[in-house]
């Protein structure tokens, strides 16, 4: 009989931020627990506290740099509501959508390409020197090349609409600072058509993959859960930058519709965990046990009623069918989902360029003061929420964050448990590749852990001791 | 036209000077520019921040402070005094919390702007003391953040000078002298919004804030997005 082992994954690679894995098996080499692990810890609900309500769309960005666009917009929709503003001039509203459009374009874009593609493209098992973006654009020069080229026009429309490819400066409370100049918008236009092109190549390859291996996709970190995602109020489109609450069961069946995101309080719930720094949100009226869910490119795909743009829409009925217009609850088909919000981003992208609005001047609209806002936004990899209570004096008093890759804790760590089951049990010898398998699992997610940590006062501890044949000796705990 | 006074040397160069004129007004009035954070159009001047330091007949004194005299042979622009210059900026920004990324000022800073003219790209030395004072948020209009204050005392002039008012002071001895507001906080002062002051120019970091302002400037539109500090007396020489 062979001795309990624990494997370690760490890092974990290919995501944003650090974590790692660890897997636990017993004598009979059967995988006993496997958890995704956040080991670092940034506190912005802290430190947030005390700061000048302007300045905290541009603080509180800082939390990524590869969406940071999510997180100044969401919390400048929050600070909107706190200065009273709950209509935007039409500018303000469309320049932020753009530049939305534009930052989950180039992130899913970056994703798909540059950190998922080598799994795709030359198997979970292949050689760790051979999984890179720079073996990708050997091995097919155009497909990276297009990849740098679409991830750059995403980035430049940020920089068009914020002052800067990353960690710009324009939402401001109640609008935004800048227009977009008509020879801006003309260079867009000039190429819009040839992203179109490539978003739509982009997406028959993530289709072509789900379908050509279907029974990987079939049972690979597959498993039944909710979704939640904002959709548009009016008739429940995709809208990645406002909307409703709309949460589904993992055969479709609603559980909340329509729910105003400010009462996200009323229905969702951040439970603690000892061994992670990110918390564990559920939906409330289910509990812990049933009431996790998932967000990010796939839930939102089962959750929208459908997609207001054509090409994006079609291409959501091809994915609805694999399940019969149930939703589905494979983890790999998150790519093919990603590459569909990519055409949408292209096409609404494409929709703003030809509206005269984002050359209009009105850019800002005041209202009566409030004392408390909340955000939300479709992220890249799912629903963000800030949430900002504020003095008579403008400073922050109250701030809580909830990230796209917090809400997908509890669907990571499944996904981990599931794969390192199914290919990690009963194995006596683990290779490389198939510990890969764990960190496939998880990157289908698009983590960004660095923006998942900011949980507030002091987190719950538990340090055990084990003597050397694994015998508990002595357990401390410190509770939240 | 009158005819210069007299001509004295800046960096070899001739330039005509008044009877009167400080180094750095002579050296301003024929476009040259030499460093400076306390000095400012309008106020008087103070010789504290001591960045405008030149070597004067073989004397390192105060530009904003030394008056111009005929065939003085003034060094400002030599390696040994930029590096000066820069271990003064470079201090300045470990004594306080100057986080450029997040702060309000970035792109109109002069401390900012004067640490990207000395090319200062990285700290290197010194500590970072990390101040933690209280932003004083009470004034309707007007915050301040102190954790931001070079002690440059432009505040303190204007109030004085220009408003006529005292609402700023310095408080405190040697390292520990800070300016401060003359009252409980600044809500307990006749600060106004409107005070020379309390207006943008003065203060040369984000210590001295106008309220629900900040950001609305688009980057590429700020005043060092146009060029580097320095650039309008550079670029306004007659030469």
């Amino acid at each position: 009989m062979a001795e309990p082992r624990l494997i370690e994954i760490s890092p974990v690679t290919r995501v944003e931020g650090h974590g790692k894995v660890t897997i636990h098996l017993d004598a009979n080499n059967q995988v006993d627990e496997a958890r995704l692990h956040i080991v670092e810890f940034r506190g912005f609900e802290r430190f947030i506290r005390g700061r000048l309500l302007w300045e905290v769309p541009v603080i509180v960005q800082r939390l990524c740099g590869i969406c940071p666009v999510s997180h100044h917009l969401a919390a400048a929709k929050a600070m909107d509501v706190i200065c009273g503003v709950d209509d935007l001039p039409p500018t303000a509203e469309k320049m932020r959508r753009l530049m939305h459009y534009g930052q989950v374009m180039q992130s899913h874009v970056l994703h798909f390409f540059h950190l998922a593609a080598p799994d795709l493209l030359f198997g979970f098992g292949a050689p760790a020197e051979k999984r890179n973006i720079f073996e990708v654009i050997k091995e097919n020069p155009e497909l990276g090349r297009r990849a740098i080229a679409m991830r750059k026009f995403g980035q430049d429309i940020i920089e068009a609409t914020a002052g800067k490819k990353i960690h710009g400066t324009g939402a401001i409370p109640g609008g935004i600072n800048r227009n977009l100049p008509v020879p801006a918008r003309d260079a867009f236009l000039a190429v819009i058509d040839e992203m179109c092109l490539w978003a739509q190549d982009a997406l028959a390859l993530a289709r072509r993959y789900t379908q050509e291996h279907d029974h990987l996709v079939a049972e690979f970190a597959s498993f039944p859960s909710n979704h939640m995602s904002l959709v548009r109020d009016s008739d429940g489109a995709l809208d990645l930058y406002h909307g409703k609450l709309r949460a589904l069961n993992a055969v479709g069946g609603t559980i909340f519709e329509k729910l105003d995101y400010a009462r996200y309080h009323e229905v969702l719930v951040e439970d603690v965990r000892p061994w992670s720094y990110m918390k564990f949100p559920f939906i409330k009226e289910l509990g812990p046990e049933k009431g996790w869910y998932r967000v990010g490119p796939l839930a939102r795909m089962n959750t929208v009623s459908f997609i207001d743009t054509p090409l994006a829409n079609a291409a959501l009925a091809e994915l609805k069918q694999e399940t019969s217009g149930a939703p589905n609850n494979s983890t790999l088909v998150n790519h093919w989902a990603r590459m569909i919000e990519v055409l949408h981003c292209v096409e609404k992208i494409r929709e703003l360029l030809h509206d005269p609005d984002l050359q209009g001047t009105d850019l800002r609209a005041t209202g009566q003061r409030r004392e408390e806002g909340t955000g939300v936004i479709e992220a890249p990899r799912g629903n963000l929420i800030h949430h900002y209570k504020v003095d008579e004096n403008d400073t922050v008093t109250y701030c809580n964050l909830i990230v796209s890759t917090t809400h997908n804790n509890e669907g990571m760590n499944r996904a981990v448990k599931d794969v390192a089951v199914k290919h990690l049990s009963g194995q006596e010898r683990i290779t490389e590749g198939m510990l890969n398998h764990v960190e496939v699992a998880i990157r289908a997610y698009d983590p960004c852990l660095s923006c998942a940590t900011h949980a507030l006062g002091q987190m719950p501890l538990q340090i055990e001791l084990f003597d050397a044949d694994g015998g508990l000796l002595d357990s401390r705990q410190r509770s939240a | 036209m009158t005819s210069p006074d007299f001509t004295f040397v800046i960096d070899g160069r001739a330039i005509p000077g008044k009877p009167g004129q400080t180094i750095m007004e002579a050296a301003d009035a024929a476009g040259i520019y030499i460093p400076r954070l306390c000095d400012h159009e309008g106020l008087r001047h103070q010789g504290g921040c001591r960045v405008c330091t030149v070597k004067a007949a073989g004397r390192s004194v105060s530009a904003c402070t030394q008056p111009a005299a005929p065939d003085l042979v003034v060094e400002s622009e030599t390696p040994h005094i930029n590096k000066l210059r820069r271990d003064l900026v470079e201090m300045l920004f470990h004594e306080g919390n100057h986080l450029c990324p997040i702060c309000e000022a970035s792109g109109n800073c002069e401390l900012q702007a004067m640490a990207y003219r000395l090319d200062m790209t990285a700290p290197t030395k010194m500590p970072y003391l990390e101040p933690c004072r209280e932003l004083d948020v009470s004034h309707p209009d007007i915050a301040l953040d102190t954790n931001r204050c070079i002690s440059c005392g432009r505040c303190i002039r204007a109030s004085q000078d220009v408003d006529h008012k005292g609402v700023f002071g310095y408080v405190g001895r040697g390292i520990h002298r800070r300016v401060a507001v003359n009252g409980s906080d600044l809500a307990h002062t006749d600060a106004a919004v409107t005070d020379h002051a309390i207006s943008a120019e003065v203060c040369p970091v984000g210590c001295i804030l106008r309220k629900r302002v900040g950001f609305a400037t688009p980057i590429g539109e700020r005043e060092f997005d146009h060029g580097p500090i320095g650039h309008e007396i550079e670029g306004g020489s007659s030469d």
